[in-house]
């Protein structure tokens, strides 16, 4: 599997999650898992271009797909992804727990739809639970990413 | 919270798969996840064996067949959420899928896997009823249709024997006055209690073992819900008649 571009093998451990793959095995930190239950939607990456939470994927269901964590939508120094940069500007987070599965769950939303209405904002972010920076300032931040994706 | 053991297996095609989950003891097949990685990770399941028909090629399609829409097993709840065939042939799954959790969880969930799953408060049981659909069952005895009005027999259980696979679920042309609705505590969560229409045909979910079929003039008559930590009995009956009332307005 590539994750971020690189390939890594799978594990030889069939109950290997995902989630638990790229943390531990491959030392890519910034999916978070909360819940390991797919309910808080903290370890969202994309797989082949589209969300998912690799707490509800075997790390061997992997092999042969692209993943794309919070690692890899910027290198260190560079720009920020657009989606990145309007969290910031908008304080879309407080505590950051819940920032990387956030900020992968509306790069896929925005990438199927690029102009999302204020509800299908709201629709889009419902699969992922805050508890700290509260809900207005990251809506606020998805459309700012809107905009900010907008060519 | 990690799956206990087990061994994995992925079959390349619908006969290895077969063959598979017919010889090996206490197998599971996995395909989208959403439901069964939880149970394992919970280890509410513990199964010695899982059969993963992820790499089983056109295993995903979504067609037209028989003047309704086929689904095969591999067939993501996104992919038919944004399927003009189903748009146009099947709109009610369309707005049904749209209600299944969220788009995340629908990006890797399979329409076949919702209906294998069998929860009762689940939408597409209770579309597949509403609309009269079938499940095909294969196995190395060959394969079998399974209307809907049979499939479902209690919570979580359906008329698969251990040895079959589900591959394709149809759910016939269905351009009529339709309907669904549901009320659940959150966003995404599964109903309390929900009612999907179609024509006349009025089938529930939420509120028995599995999903029914009701009078839509009196869609509480002979209903015994459970009770949980969500919501009472009456609550639930209370809320067939609100749901039922929004797909069948006066």
């Amino acid at each position: 599997m590539k994750i971020n571009g690189t390939s890594y093998p799978a594990p030889g451990d069939p109950r290997r999650l995902l989630s638990d793959h790229i943390r531990h095995d491959v030392g890519l930190t910034g999916t978070h898992v909360g819940c390991e239950h797919g309910v808080c939607g903290c370890c969202t990456v994309l797989l082949d271009g589209a969300p998912v939470r690799v707490c509800l994927m075997l790390a061997v269901q992997a092999e042969g797909h692209e993943i794309t964590t919070i690692e890899g939508l910027a290198a260190p120094g560079e720009a920020l992804h657009p989606v990145q940069q309007a969290f910031h500007e908008c304080h879309g987070l407080q505590c950051g727990f819940c920032t990387p599965g956030f900020v992968m769950s509306v790069v896929g939303l925005l990438r199927q739809n690029p102009s999302p209405t204020p509800e299908q904002v709201d629709e889009g972010i419902s699969g992922n639970l805050c508890r700290c920076t509260g809900y207005a300032s990251i809506r606020r931040a998805v459309h700012r990413a809107a905009e900010l994706t907008k060519p | 919270m990690k799956p206990a053991p087990f061994e994995y297996h992925a079959p390349a095609s619908i006969g290895e798969a077969c063959s598979l989950i017919g010889s090996l003891e206490d197998a599971k097949v996995l395909a989208g996840g959403q439901s069964l990685i939880p149970l394992l990770n919970f280890r509410l399941a513990r199964p010695a064996h899982l059969v993963d028909i992820n790499r089983i090629a056109n295993f995903d399609r979504i067609y037209e067949r028989d003047g309704g829409i086929a689904v095969g097993a591999l067939a993501r709840q996104a992919d038919v959420e944004d399927s003009q065939l189903v748009a146009r042939v099947c709109p009610l799954l369309a707005a049904a899928t749209r209600l299944v959790a969220h788009r995340v969880i629908r990006n890797r969930g399979t329409v076949c896997g919702n209906l294998a799953h069998a929860d009762p408060a689940s939408e597409l049981p209770a579309v597949l009823l509403a609309l009269g659909g079938h499940v095909v069952a294969h196995s190395a005895r060959g394969s079998r249709i399974i209307p809907a009005a049979d499939f479902f027999t209690s919570v979580m259980q359906t008329r698969l024997a251990s040895d079959e696979l589900l591959t394709e679920a149809w759910f016939p042309k269905s351009t009529g006055r339709f309907g669904i609705a549901e009320e659940s505590r959150r966003h995404g969560d599964f109903a309390l209690a929900g009612a999907v229409r179609y024509g006349d045909r009025l089938a529930l979910f939420g509120v028995a073992p599995t999903p029914v079929l009701a009078d839509p003039r009196d869609p509480a008559r002979g209903l015994q819900p459970s009770a949980d930590l969500e919501a009472t009995a009456e609550f639930r009956l209370h809320l067939v008649q609100v749901v039922t009332e929004r797909v069948f307005p006066q």
